[in-house]
C-alpha cells in the first residue's frame, strides 16, 4: 500500500477542544541522542506534513562519531523541517519548536530557537547524572535561563513506557519507541494526521516484528493524546495546503536525486550504468542507492580506494558504459591524476563530488562549498573539465542527467558538485514525465567506418569519436601521454601539444548547456544581483524576496553551470549596481568572476559548515546596499562581509573529543 | 580449468598482432622477447583482435600495448589494474591483459595489485620484473636487491625487496608464474597457460635490463650457472635441478632443504602440485631463492575459483529474475508519493 492510498484528513478524527491557530510556516527541529530515532521522527514528520499538502524542506544535522558516548553534545543528532502554506526555499532560520530528548540536545538546538518559541524537553532525562554529561551545571529547567521560552516539560520516558508496556515492550526496547511518543505530541501541536504514520509503522514492521508496530503505535497515540489532555499545551496551530504545481509528489534526498538521475541517464542513452566508488561521507548514500539497484543492469564497483574507483570508471568507459564516480572532497583530490587522464583520452564520465568542510578530513558531516577552486583547476597541465553545480535535492536529478548528456555528446569527463546540505535534505519532488525527458545519443563507429576513422578526428563541436573495444576494424590505443591531432599516436611535437591543449580548451567552452545554465529570481535590472551556486538557491532566493518585499531591489542569478559560465553572465549582471556572491567559502566563485568578468564583486561568506540563514544573508545583503538610492562606489579593498554571528557558547578549552 | 577466448574469424599470423608503431625499447632489452612470445601465442590461440584489449600503467614496460593491434590503454602510473578492473567488469566477453613492471605493480600500484588479485578479476597480469626503474633512468625498484647500488641508492639500496610471487599467493591469486624473458620457450608455454586461465594471471617475468642493470640475472640465468640455480617446475613432479639434475627439494617439517635426489627415498622428495586448493605450498616456492636455493620458475599456482566479473554479472542476473527488469517509472515512484490537484 502506498501512503497516497491514505485517506488524509488534517486532523485526527475527533475534534480538539482546545482552540486552533493559523500559521503559515513553521520550523521545527527534532533533537536527541544519535541512537534516538531523531531522523526517523523527522523524516515522518515531512512526509505527513507533504501529504497534507504544505510544501517542506529539511536539513539532518547529525554528528560524525556513529555513537559518541550517549548524552553527551557530541553526540546530539537533529532534524530540522520547515513547513508552509506557501513555498519554502530553506529549511527554515529560527525554530519556533525544539524537541530536546536529553540536556545535551537541548543544549546544543537552545541557540537556534527563537525567543518565544516552543521548547518541548523529555523531563525525565534531566536528572544530575545527564545534566553532567552535557556539561550544566545548573539544571537548565529551573535555573531561569529557559524563561524566554515556552518550556513544555514532558515526563517522555514514563509515559512511553507505560503505552509500550501492553504490547511486551520493556528496557532498551521500549526506549527505542520514544521518538514516536514525541512524534505524536508534535503531531498534534500541528494538527498532522496519524494515517501516514500509521501506515508506514504497518507497512514496515506489521509482518516482521507486530510487537513493535503496536508498540509504536500506543506510543505514538500516547503522545497526540497527551497533547490534547495536558494543560501546558492551550491550543492547536494549523498551516494550510500550500499552492504547488499540480502532479505527482514524493520527498527526495540529493543524494537519491543523484543515484536516480544517473539510472534514468542510462537508460535515455539506452546503456548499462556503472558506478564506481569508495566510501566517503556524505556520498556514501550514492553507492548504497545504486548498489541495490541491480534489476536496471547497474553495476556498482566498490573500489579498495579513490583512485581505483575513477580508474575503474575510466576503464567502464573505455568499454562503452555510462561510467561515474562519486566522492567527496578529500576522496576527490585523490582522483586528481585520473581525471587529467580522462580528459587526456576524451572519455566520458561522471565525477560527482558531494563537498564537506575541508581542508583535509575537515568537517565530514558539515556542508560547505569549498571544492570550487579545486573543481575547476584542481589538474596538473591545462586541463579543463565541465563543472555543473546541483541548486537543491531534488535539481540534483536533473543535474546529473545533464552531466551524463554532456559527457557522453562531448566526449569528456563532467564534474558534478553537490554537498552535504543537498545531499542529505529533502524536499518534495515533482515527479518528471520521463517521456519528455530529452534521449541521449551514444554514436559508436561502427566497421563500416574502418576507412576513415581516426581515433582523435573530431567533429565540428571538436569532439572525438566513441569506438569501444569489440568493434573489428577499430582497434587503436589511447593513453595519458600527448596524441597526435586526429592519429591519436604518441606525439612529442611542440607545435602539436599547443594545438591540442586548444583543442581540449575550445571543445570544452563550446559546451551548449543541456539544462538551465542559470536560474534567475527577480528583475533584470536593481540595486543588486545575488550571484550565488549550488546548494544555496534556496537561501539565497528565500534572501531575494524577502530583501524584495523590504523595498529593495535585488534579483538572484543562481548559476547550475559553473565551467562553461554562461556566455552572457556579464551582461546579466550590467544591469546592477552591486554584484554580490555569498558562498559557503572564503570566495572561491567570487574570485573566478572577478578574474572572468573583471567587476567589482562583494563576497558574503560563511565557513561555518552551516548553511546560510535568510536573516543573515539580508543582513549581508543590507550591509553593502545601504539604501536602494546608494550610489557610493564599493572600496576595493573591502573582501566582502563574513557572516559571523553572535557567539552564544563560550568555546570550551578542553578538547571536546 | 581452462577458457574459451574471443575467436579471431580468419587465421592470424604473429605478425599480424603487430600495429603500425615502431617499438622503441633499447636494442637487446628483454622486452622484446616477451612481445613476440605474447604475440606469437595470442596467434596460435586465434584470439580475436578486436576483442582484446592490452592495459598498461607507466614504465618501459607500459609502452607494450602501442606495439600490439589489438585495443590499448596506456594509462598512469600504477592504475592499470584498475581501468582493466573497470572494463572487464563492464564487458566480460572482452579479453584483457595488464602489462606492468615491478615499480608500477608492486610500488605505486601495490594496492590496486593486491585487490584485482584478490577479487579474481579473469585479466591476465605480465609483470616484467628488472628490478630498477629504466625509464626514469635508473633508480632501485620494491624488488631491486638488499645492498644494490643505483643512482638513488649510491651506497647501496636500504630497502628489503619485495617476492612478487609470495606477495601474490598471500593475496589469494588464482595462478601465479614465474619465466625467464630469456628462455623464450619456457616462456611461451607459461604464457600460453596464463592466456588459457580463467581468473587472474599473474606472471612474474625476470627481465634484463640492458641500460641500468645488465646482467642483473646472470647470477641466475648465464648458462654455466643456470642449471644448479634454477628449478623448472613440473606438477606431479619432485623439484630437480643440477648439472645432472641430481638435486632436488625436500622438507624437513616445513623447512625446506636441498638434498641429492639419489641418497634420499623418492617419496621423501617435495612433489609439485599446482592445483593445491591451499596455498602453502605455492608460497614455499615462492621463498626460495639465491643462494640457499634455486630460483623456480613456472607455474606455482593453478587453482579455480569463481571470478569477480562472473559473481556481478550474476547478481545482476539473479536481481532481474527476482524482482523484474527494473522500471524506471517505478523507481521514481519508490516510497511514498502523493497527488497534488
Amino acid at each position: 500500500m502506498s501512503i497516497a492510498d491514505v485517506v488524509v484528513s488534517s486532523h485526527n478524527d475527533q475534534p480538539s477542544a482546545k482552540p486552533i491557530t493559523k500559521l503559515t510556516a513553521v520550523t521545527i527541529r527534532f533533537a536527541g541522542d544519535s541512537g534516538d530515532g531523531m531522523q526517523l521522527a523527522g523524516m515522518q514528520f515531512t512526509d505527513t506534513s507533504a501529504l497534507l499538502g504544505n510544501d517542506v524542506s529539511t536539513f539532518p544535522d547529525y554528528p560524525s562519531e556513529i555513537r559518541a558516548p550517549v548524552g553527551t553534545v557530541a553526540g546530539v543528532s537533529g532534524y530540522q523541517i520547515q513547513f508552509s502554506s506557501n513555498d519554502v526555499f530553506t529549511p527554515g532560520d529560527d525554530v519556533d519548536a525544539l524537541v530536546a530528548m536529553n540536556p545535551a540536545a537541548l543544549k546544543v538546538n537552545i541557540k537556534s530557537v527563537r525567543r518565544g518559541g516552543m521548547i518541548i524537553v523529555n523531563a525525565d532525562a534531566f536528572t544530575p547524572i545527564d545534566l553532567k554529561k552535557a556539561g550544566y551545571a545548573e539544571d537548565p529547567l529551573t535555573d531561569g535561563s529557559l524563561e524566554h521560552f515556552r518550556l513544555i516539560q514532558v515526563p517522555m520516558d514514563t509515559l512511553n513506557n507505560a503505552a509500550v508496556a501492553p504490547a511486551g515492550l520493556t528496557g532498551k526496547h521500549a526506549d527505542l519507541c520514544k521518538n514516536f511518543f514525541a512524534l505524536g505530541l508534535v503531531y498534534w501541536i500541528y494538527g498532522r494526521s496519524l494515517e501516514p504514520t500509521l501506515a508506514y509503522l504497518h507497512r514496515k514492521f506489521a509482518k516482521k516484528n507486530p510487537a513493535v508496530a503496536l508498540a509504536n503505535e500506543a506510543t505514538l497515540r500516547a503522545g497526540y493524546n497527551y497533547g490534547e489532555t495536558c494543560e501546558l499545551l492551550d491550543q492547536q496551530y494549523a498551516i494550510d495546503k500550500a499552492k504547488l504545481p499540480p502532479g505527482e509528489y514524493r520527498r527526495i534526498t540529493g543524494n537519491e536525486a543523484v543515484a536516480l538521475g544517473l539510472v534514468a541517464a542510462a537508460e535515455l542513452a539506452g546503456k548499462h550504468l556503472f558506478y564506481g566508488s569508495y566510501p566517503i561521507t556524505p556520498a556514501t548514500d550514492i553507492l548504497h542507492t545504486l548498489a541495490d539497484l541491480k534489476q536496471f543492469q547497474v553495476t556498482t564497483f566498490q573500489a579498495e580506494d579513490e583512485i581505483c574507483a575513477i580508474g575503474a570508471t575510466i576503464g567502464a568507459a573505455f568499454g562503452g558504459a555510462i561510467a561515474a564516480t562519486g566522492t567527496s572532497g578529500p576522496g576527490l583530490a585523490l582522483k586528481t591524476e585520473a581525471m587529467g587522464l580522462a580528459v587526456m583520452t576524451e572519455l566520458p564520465m561522471v565525477i560527482v563530488n558531494v563537498q564537506r568542510g575541508g581542508p583535509s578530513t575537515g568537517l565530514p558531516t558539515k556542508t560547505e562549498q569549498s571544492d570550487l577552486l579545486q573543481a575547476l583547476y584542481g589538474r596538473n597541465g591545462e586541463c579543463p573539465i565541465p563543472v555543473i553545480a546541483a541548486a537543491s535535492p531534488s535539481d540534483a536529478f536533473n543535474a546529473a542527467i545533464e552531466a551524463v548528456h554532456i559527457a557522453v555528446r562531448y566526449m569528456t569527463p563532467v564534474l558534478l558538485l553537490s554537498d552535504g546540505y543537498i545531499a542529505n535534505s529533502s524536499e518534495p519532488w515533482l515527479l518528471p514525465d520521463l517521456n519528455k525527458l530529452e534521449k541521449i545519443t551514444v554514436n559508436h563507429p561502427t566497421t563500416a567506418d574502418a576507412a576513415t576513422f581516426k581515433p582523435y578526428r573530431r567533429n565540428q563541436e571538436n569532439v572525438r569519436p566513441w569506438a569501444i573495444p569489440g568493434t573489428p576494424g577499430l582497434e587503436h590505443r589511447i593513453g595519458g601521454l600527448e596524441k597526435q591531432d586526429v592519429t591519436g599516436c604518441v606525439s612529442y611535437d611542440a607545435a602539436n601539444h599547443e594545438t591540442m591543449v586548444r583543442l581540449r580548451a575550445q571543445k570544452v567552452d563550446g559546451i551548449k548547456p543541456v539544462g538551465m545554465p542559470f536560474l534567475w529570481t527577480g528583475p533584470r535590472s536593481g540595486d543588486a544581483i545575488l550571484v550565488s551556486w549550488g546548494g544555496t538557491h534556496g537561501s539565497v532566493k528565500a534572501a531575494t524576496l524577502e530583501l524584495q518585499h523590504q523595498g529593495l531591489q535585488v534579483s538572484q542569478c543562481h548559476l547550475r553551470y559553473l565551467h562553461p559560465l554562461p556566455r552572457e553572465l556579464r551582461a546579466l549582471l550590467a544591469g546592477f549596481r552591486h554584484v554580490i556572491v555569498p558562498e559557503l567559502n572564503s570566495g572561491q566563485l567570487r574570485q573566478v568572476l572577478k578574474a572572468v568578468l573583471q567587476l567589482d564583486i562583494k563576497g558574503i561568506n560563511k565557513v561555518r559548515g552551516q548553511p546560510f540563514s535568510v536573516s543573515e544573508l539580508v543582513r549581508g545583503v543590507r550591509s553593502v546596499v545601504k539604501t536602494s538610492s546608494d550610489h557610493e562606489i564599493p572600496d576595493e579593498s573591502t573582501p566582502g562581509t563574513w557572516v559571523r554571528p553572535e557567539p552564544t557558547q563560550k568555546i570550551s578549552p578542553a578538547c571536546e573529543a | 580449468m581452462t577458457m574459451t577466448l574471443p575467436q579471431s574469424p580468419a587465421p592470424l599470423q604473429p605478425a599480424d598482432f603487430a600495429s603500425d608503431q615502431e617499438v622503441k625499447w633499447c636494442p637487446g632489452c628483454g622486452d622484446y622477447s616477451i612481445l613476440a612470445q605474447v604475440r606469437k601465442i595470442l596467434a596460435r590461440q586465434g584470439v580475436d583482435k578486436a576483442n582484446t584489449v592490452f592495459v598498461s600503467g607507466i614504465g618501459c614496460s607500459s609502452r607494450f600495448p602501442y606495439y600490439m593491434s589489438t585495443y590499448g590503454f596506456h594509462s598512469i602510473h600504477g592504475r592499470a589494474a584498475t581501468i582493466a578492473t573497470g572494463l572487464k567488469v563492464s564487458r566480460p566477453e572482452l579479453n584483457v591483459w595488464i602489462v606492468t613492471g615491478d615499480g608500477d605493480a608492486l610500488a605505486i600500484g601495490g594496492n590496486h595489485f593486491l585487490h584485482l588479485l584478490r577479487r579474481n578479476v579473469d585479466v591476465k597480469i605480465l609483470m616484467f620484473n628488472n628490478r630498477i626503474y629504466g625509464l626514469t633512468k635508473g633508480q632501485y625498484s620494491p624488488t631491486t636487491l638488499k645492498g644494490k647500488k643505483t643512482k638513488s641508492s649510491p651506497v647501496g639500496s636500504p630497502d628489503n625487496p619485495i617476492r612478487p610471487i609470495s606477495v601474490a599467493v598471500g593475496a589469494e591469486a588464482t595462478f601465479a608464474a614465474r619465466a625467464l624473458a630469456a628462455d623464450v620457450k619456457h616462456l611461451e608455454s607459461v604464457l600460453e597457460r596464463a592466456a588459457q586461465h580463467k581468473g587472474t594471471a599473474f606472471v612474474e617475468i625476470y627481465q634484463n635490463c640492458v641500460i641500468f642493470d645488465d646482467g642483473g640475472y646472470n647470477y641466475l640465468a648465464e648458462k654455466s650457472v643456470k642449471a644448479e640455480r634454477m628449478a623448472y617446475l613440473v606438477h606431479g613432479q619432485p623439484i630437480r635441478f643440477g648439472h645432472n639434475n641430481e638435486k632436488a627439494i625436500a622438507l624437513r617439517g616445513l623447512t625446506p632443504v636441498v638434498v641429492n635426489a639419489a641418497d634420499v627415498p623418492p617419496e621423501s622428495l617435495l612433489i609439485h602440485d599446482e592445483h593445491a586448493p591451499d596455498p602453502s605450498l605455492a608460497f614455499l616456492l615462492s621463498r626460495l631463492s639465491h643462494p640457499d636455493f634455486p630460483e623456480p620458475l613456472g607455474i606455482f599456482r593453478d587453482v579455480t575459483t569463481p571470478c569477480y566479473d562472473d559473481i556481478v554479472r550474476d547478481q545482476i542476473t539473479t536481481a532481474i529474475t527476482e524482482r523484474g527488469p527494473g522500471q524506471l517509472s517505478q523507481l521514481l515512484r519508490s516510497g511514498s508519493t502523493w497527488k497534488v490537484a
